[in-house]
């Protein structure tokens, strides 16, 4: 069983700045990290992999820096990682990506067929979630969005069972393989690497393609990059934070009791409920 | 199937850094362990680079490291509440290559320095803690044990480079517990603004920069520092002081910042800027006396961990980086004459560092931390005498002279008495001798 897992290094938005002038993202000084959806999906190919074998490899488009993210994958367990770097990828949206990742993994089957491909349900820093399902369509994949839990596959019938978080609920649902796994935070946490992993991450091979190796011909270099991405950015800003509306209470006497009383009273005009419930549990 | 190196260098700060190139260089098999997420996410500095000790390891590290400015000028600034009484030294010498001190931001520098290390051949874990020491039934260090599974790793020795707060040399019982009297809490700020109103304010270049020395009441009768440094397009400024008084004076770090920010003779070097980053760290200033025992079967300590500070001269990552590399040599040595990794054998790296600047100067200043503990008028009264002496002797006002001259002496007599400004006098030298 191979699974190939497509991950993204994005600024860690917990820590990330608008510029306040070009309302650009300062990404300078902002740690990299692995976009955290990618993460459950590479956990979930590799519990998969503890349990039938295989073959888990991790693919990310990006510049030269993004092997710091393949080289995490490798020490959680992913056997093999390719970086899909070249200057001609720059300034690529979800369309152009999501061809640039499919031919790379039609060049990955070439060597060893893929039974499905995880990533996560979007990025954190483009929050499309466009990608994955660009990448299934490309590849004629069946194509399961959303899922929070891999049930069961059976490698032998080529079929996966998962659960899809639905609005109202949710979905119990199976498909044959190949397949297209996009993956929330689920129950799933990332394991914590063994020092074996550490070294042999550290000391693996990287391969990094370039477009052509990517399988990207000539012809097709008008679909990647700037120049295949028809999403145009006509405006960027950050919008001003809703304030919430908070009100000082004060007491002349300056009691706390004073205080107490007050704020009580405020809060039982606004919540009714609070106070028969408060009524009834003190009888 | 345990890996077996021939060192395990624990911390990649300067220290390890030092250390771990200077060892891959030679060829030998190296393994570096940090519990950052990167070398030098862990590490705090002013930060002043001193250009010798790593010009000994990489004489062309200009060309690609990431510097900021090199320092022309040094202001050393005697402060009262709202005045100072300055000495400033700047020269054009200072403008001739190759520069002697650079600022530098710790986070570029160290990556930089970091990859320096993997491409002379060692290897470098991150994100994995070395949690204690493996020893043989001898006693003899072989080995670390990290936080991971499968994570006894063995080597020939192991050298700690992990820092102040080294807990891996007090769990092994090779340091002490750090007593809040030998360690300073410094924090720092830094503020960044264009490089031209940077460049206009401070009087200097493109490339040149300035460092000021800040001394006297801003630390609040507390035994410590202020420094503020000019980076590229930005400011570092803070204060350190003796971890024990913060914590008998109860004052905190970054309110003794915030004051210090506020001083009507610092705060227009600010004016304008913007903070984005705040931090802090402890530095081990107990000085010569509080070195311990720096070696021992399989083992070699440098760095911080070593208590390598001369909080005098505010030098500690160049004698980080000179412990570290003559570590390294003395282990290259071992390994070249086939000698075995004993404390006997170990110890030529002790008397190495005896017969080099760190330990002479170390030793020069090993009085020091003691005299100025227990007189704190140095901090006080005296910057406080100077400055209103300055004022007094430019404020004119009709009074001639020499009554001005008797009037600041009898200043300084009502506050310290003829005998104790005689014996502060003698402290002072013997302090600095």
């Amino acid at each position: 069983m191979h699974i190939v897992v497509c991950i993204k290094q994005v600024p860690d938005s917990a820590q990330i700045r608008v510029h306040p002038v070009t309302n650009t993202i300062m990404r300078q000084g902002v740690p990299a990290i692995i976009n955290p959806y990618d993460l459950f999906a590479l956990e979930e190919a590799l519990r998969l992999k503890d349990q039938h074998g295989g073959t888990v490899t991790v693919i990310t488009m990006g510049p030269p820096q993004a092997e710091a993210a393949l080289r995490k994958a490798l020490s959680f367990g992913a056997d093999d990682a390719i970086l899909i770097t070249d200057r001609a990828f720059a300034g690529a949206d979800t369309l152009a990506t999501s061809f640039a990742l499919a031919s790379a993994i039609r060049q990955i089957q070439k060597n060893m067929p893929v039974d499905m491909v995880f990533t996560g349900k979007q990025t954190i820093d483009g929050d499309t979630a466009q990608v994955g399902p660009g990448v299934a369509k490309r590849l004629d994949m069946q194509l399961l969005t959303y899922v929070s839990k891999v049930v069961s596959v059976k490698p032998d019938k080529a079929e996966i069972v998962v659960e899809r978080r639905a609005e109202g609920g949710v979905q119990v649902l199976k498909t044959r393989l190949p397949c297209l796994v996009t993956v929330l935070d689920g129950n799933n946490q990332m394991r914590f690497a063994n020092m074996p992993n550490m070294f042999r991450a550290a000391r693996h091979p990287l391969k990094r393609w370039s477009r052509e190796e990517a399988g990207i011909v000539d012809e097709d270099i008008a679909k990647i990059g700037l120049k295949g991405s028809p999403t145009v950015v006509s405006k960027v800003f950050a919008p001003t934070p809703k304030s919430e509306r908070a009100e000082m209470i004060a007491v002349e006497s300056g009691d706390p009791k004073d205080l107490a009383v007050t704020v009580l009273a405020k809060m039982f005009t606004r919540f009714p409920a609070v106070e028969k419930e408060i009524a009834k549990r003190a009888q | 199937m345990s890996e077996k190196f021939d060192a395990i260098v624990v911390g990649a700060g300067p220290s390890g850094n030092a250390a771990a190139y200077t060892l891959a260089k030679s060829g030998l098999k190296v393994l570096q362990m940090e519990r950052g997420e990167y070398a030098g996410s862990k590490n705090v500095q002013g930060a002043i680079l001193y250009a010798d000790a790593l010009e000994k390891m990489i004489p062309d590290f200009r060309d690609d490291a990431p510097l900021e400015r090199h320092i022309i000028e040094q202001r050393m600034w005697v402060m009262d509440d709202d005045s100072f009484v300055g000495t400033h030294y700047r020269s054009d010498g200072f403008n001739k290559e190759p520069f002697n001190r650079y600022t530098i931001i710790r986070a570029q520098f160290d990556k930089w320095f970091s990859a320096k290390v993997q491409e002379a051949g060692a290897l470098v874990i991150c994100e994995t803690t070395v949690t204690d020491l493996l020893r043989d039934e001898s006693n003899r260090v072989v080995g670390v044990q990290v936080d991971r599974d499968g994570g006894s790793i063995y080597a020939d020795v192991v050298i700690l480079a992990d820092g102040v707060n080294s807990l891996l040399a007090r769990k092994a019982g090779f340091h002490p517990e750090l007593e809040p009297k030998n360690v300073a809490l410094a924090v720092k700020e830094i503020h960044f603004m264009p490089q031209e109103t940077l460049q206009e304010r401070f009087n200097i270049g493109e490339e040149e920069g300035v460092v000021i020395e800040l001394f006297g009441k801003i630390t609040q009768g507390m035994m410590g520092t202020g420094f503020l440094y000019t980076n590229k397009e930005s400011i570092a400024v803070g204060v350190g002081c003796m971890l024990s008084d913060f914590k008998e004076q109860k004052t905190t770090p970054y309110a003794l910042l915030e004051q210090m920010k506020n001083h009507p003779s610092i705060k227009p070097l600010l004016a304008g800027g913007e903070m984005k980053e705040y931090t802090a760290h402890l530095i081990p200033e107990g000085g010569y006396k509080t070195i311990p025992k720096l070696y021992g079967d399989g083992w070699l300590i440098v760095g911080d961990s070593g208590m390598f500070v001369n909080a005098v001269h505010r030098e500690g990552s160049n004698l980080a980086m000179t412990t570290g590399r003559i570590a390294a040599e003395t282990v290259i040595d071992l390994v070249k004459e086939g000698k075995a990794m004993t404390a006997a054998n170990l110890s030529i790296y002790r008397s190495r560092l005896d017969g080099s600047f760190v330990m002479k100067d170390l030793k020069k200043y090993q009085e020091m931390p003691e005299i100025f503990d227990a007189n704190r008028q140095f901090f006080t009264i005296y910057p406080e005498l100077v400055n209103r002496s300055a004022h007094h002797m430019l404020h004119v006002d009709g009074v001639d002279k020499k009554t001005k001259e008797r009037e600041i002496f009898s200043s300084f007599r009502a506050k310290r008495s003829l005998f104790g400004l005689m014996g502060d006098a003698y402290k002072l030298w013997r302090a600095f001798r």
